[in-house]
């Protein structure tokens, strides 16, 4: 799908709408734009703020001189925490990757009666109110001495990845040719040889497309870290972030600060890596 | 490696034609790496999906209150439910997340549609606006909640920017306990066991700001599915209604529109399970709100679980939430993934 895109670019005239000149449109992206960007403007500017402008009633200023005084001190409190994040979604996201990317293959390419009601009970999975498992969870967590721990909640990513993950590369593997893995068979290959030697050379863009999208759930969770790791130390940043911004004594810009060190690494992956991002998303519905 | 090479030696048993073994073995042989690969994640997937489910709703009709499980049944059965859904808290609950639901998928789709209206036809710069608009998408809830607190806080913000256009008492957005349009004293008489609802039926004006930040976050995702379909939409049928006469308003009217029902199908039902299980936006936001002006389902799981150690409660609610979802998750399931066609 995302090659026939590539290949056929359309040749478009921009429709202009009734009663508006040429422009229009593109007053209005201008003025949508600006008016999206109004929290990023927040963020940033509170970010490089002095002391003296550092409360919440200046949050529309620009700084009167650029100061970093605000993200250092979000940085004190918050490094173990981004720390601890990072440590979460490495492992989680590639292990979860991995196993998305074999489950994906026998559903899209090895056809067996019975494969999409499996399919469909796995997907369930992604779209359930965590809360309805979360008792059971930290009991399960409890009893096996991984409650409160970050390869505790590594595993609860892994294992509530499985459905995402496997959608991305079940869509994915679809839309290689079938014709590939009849040939390989007619060559005598087994489904192991033709998932390692076959797909599996051929999967990186979908191990890209389903990393970032991995990457950006797990950095973004909340409520696996707020319930699973009662111990603030070991806390992921975006609950530590919240518990920061619930701290009255800490300073307003502090906490935007801080909010901006919790939304850094996503941003950067989107940034940086948007065309990724935007067909995982197409591919993180179902269709 | 070269992507097509033949291996270099091919287990011999696999060459022979399947129909040499016995029907049995050779469904075994066929599906032994497919079986080898699911069942794990299937036997993961059961327990921590459908087993822990399974549980939770048995704590949800138990005694357990407090730190010591206790899964004796209650008498009657149902009576945590009875008891929660009589109390004033969690009518309001689901009074919030329906209100919430309501607002949050018609302004969503209406940003993104009209978003994706205006990118599609951009004359220059359609990636750099696609961009800034999907942004806020990749954030996490907690800072897009962190940062619209603020805004939306009174004597800050919004409020800030009303004061120098002249207006000095601005609205008091999510600190506002008000609930407008109440309509629950006109359901009284007409209700059989109006008596039951204890709380204001409208709109509660503090999530009203809770309804824009979402749809701040979410309008780019509603703008990229609407413009993946755009563009996947022929030249040909411009053409043909430029041919029959029809003006820009009548061909989006009459075959733009129609062209984007399936998309506006998948993203209401998308965006309507992700409004039914809110929770981090809502408590990094505003948390409970006054008056339980904001307080929905899925912070009242939370807090009665981990705050108040009330684990059947939380259970109970819990179990709601997950048969709103389903109720619009399973039938989406069925129809998009067992009845698909190949």
């Amino acid at each position: 799908m995302s090659t026939a895109r590539i290949s056929a670019p359309p040749r478009r005239r921009p429709v202009r709408y009734p009663g508006t000149g040429p422009l229009a449109g593109a007053v209005a992206l201008v003025l949508l734009a600006a008016l999206f960007l109004v929290p990023v403007y927040v963020l940033m500017m509170a970010a490089l703020k002095p002391p003296v402008q550092a409360d919440a009633v200046h949050m529309w200023e620009l700084p009167e001189s650029i100061d970093f005084s605000g993200v250092e001190q979000a940085w004190e409190k918050l490094s173990p925490n981004v720390r601890n994040s990072l440590l979460m979604v490495l492992p989680a996201t590639i292990v979860s990757s991995l196993v998305g990317a074999l489950n994906g293959f026998v559903l899209a390419k090895l056809p067996f009666r019975g494969a999409k009601v499996l399919f469909a009970a796995m997907l369930l999975g992604m779209f359930i109110p965590y809360q309805v498992i979360l008792v059971p969870l930290v009991r399960f967590l409890q009893s096996v001495d991984l409650y409160g721990t970050l390869p505790g909640l590594i595993l609860v990513h892994i294992i509530y990845g499985i459905p995402i993950t496997t959608l991305i590369f079940r869509n994915y593997f679809n839309q290689l040719p079938h014709e590939m893995v009849e040939a390989a068979r007619v060559d005598g290959c087994s489904n192991a040889a033709i998932f390692l030697r076959v797909m599996l050379p051929l999967s990186l863009p979908g191990f890209v497309v389903c990393a970032i999208f991995q990457f950006t759930n797990i950095w973004n969770d909340f409520l696996f870290g707020i319930t699973v790791v009662p111990d603030p130390t070991q806390q992921p940043v975006t609950v530590a972030l919240n518990n920061l911004a619930g701290n009255f004594s800490v300073q307003w810009n502090t906490v935007m600060a801080g909010a901006l060190l919790a939304a850094l690494p996503t941003a950067l992956v989107y940034i940086l890596l948007g065309r990724f991002f935007v067909r995982g998303l197409t591919a993180g519905s179902v269709k | 490696m070269p992507v097509l090479t033949r291996p270099a030696a091919p287990a011999p048993h696999m060459t022979k034609p399947p129909a040499k073994t016995s029907a049995g073995s050779s469904r075994w042989r066929k599906h032994r790496f497919s079986i080898a690969v699911l069942t794990p994640s299937l036997i993961m997937i059961g327990i921590f999906v459908y087993g822990f489910i399974g549980y939770s709703v048995r704590v949800s009709v138990s005694k357990w209150q407090g730190l010591n499980p206790d899964l004796s049944p209650r008498d009657p059965l149902y009576q945590t439910y009875d008891d929660m859904f009589h109390t004033p808290r969690f009518q309001a609950d689901l009074r919030n997340v329906t209100v919430f639901t309501l607002l949050f998928l018609t302004l969503a789709v209406v940003v993104g549609l009209v978003l994706a209206l205006l990118v599609h036809n951009a004359l220059a710069g359609r990636t750099f606006f696609r961009g800034v608009f999907l942004f806020p998408y990749a954030l996490s809830f907690i800072v897009t909640g962190v940062v619209w607190r603020w805004i939306f806080t009174p004597s800050t913000g919004a409020n800030l920017i009303l004061q120098g256009l002249g207006v000095d008492h601005g609205p008091k957005w999510i600190t506002d306990p008000a609930v407008a349009g109440d309509v629950s004293s006109a359901l009284e008489p007409i209700l059989p066991g109006g008596h039951f609802i204890q709380v204001e039926l409208g709109v509660p004006l503090a999530l009203i700001p809770v309804v824009i930040a979402a749809s701040w976050q979410l309008g780019g995702f509603v703008m990229a599915n609407y413009l993946a379909a755009l563009t996947a939409m022929p030249e040909e049928l411009r053409e043909a209604a430029s041919l029959d006469g029809a003006g820009t308003l009548r061909y989006h009217w009459h075959i733009v529109l129609p062209w984007l029902r399936p998309v506006t199908a998948v993203v209401l039902i998308l965006l309507g399970h992700i409004s039914l299980k809110s929770f981090d936006l809502v408590y990094a936001m505003v948390g409970q709100g006054p008056g339980f002006a904001t307080d929905v389902p899925g912070i009242f799981v939370f807090e009665q679980t981990f705050r108040a150690l009330r684990y059947n409660t939380g259970a109970a609610a819990s179990v709601v939430m997950f048969l709103l979802v389903a109720a619009v998750m399973v039938p989406y399931l069925y129809r998009s993934v067992i009845r698909e066609k190949n």
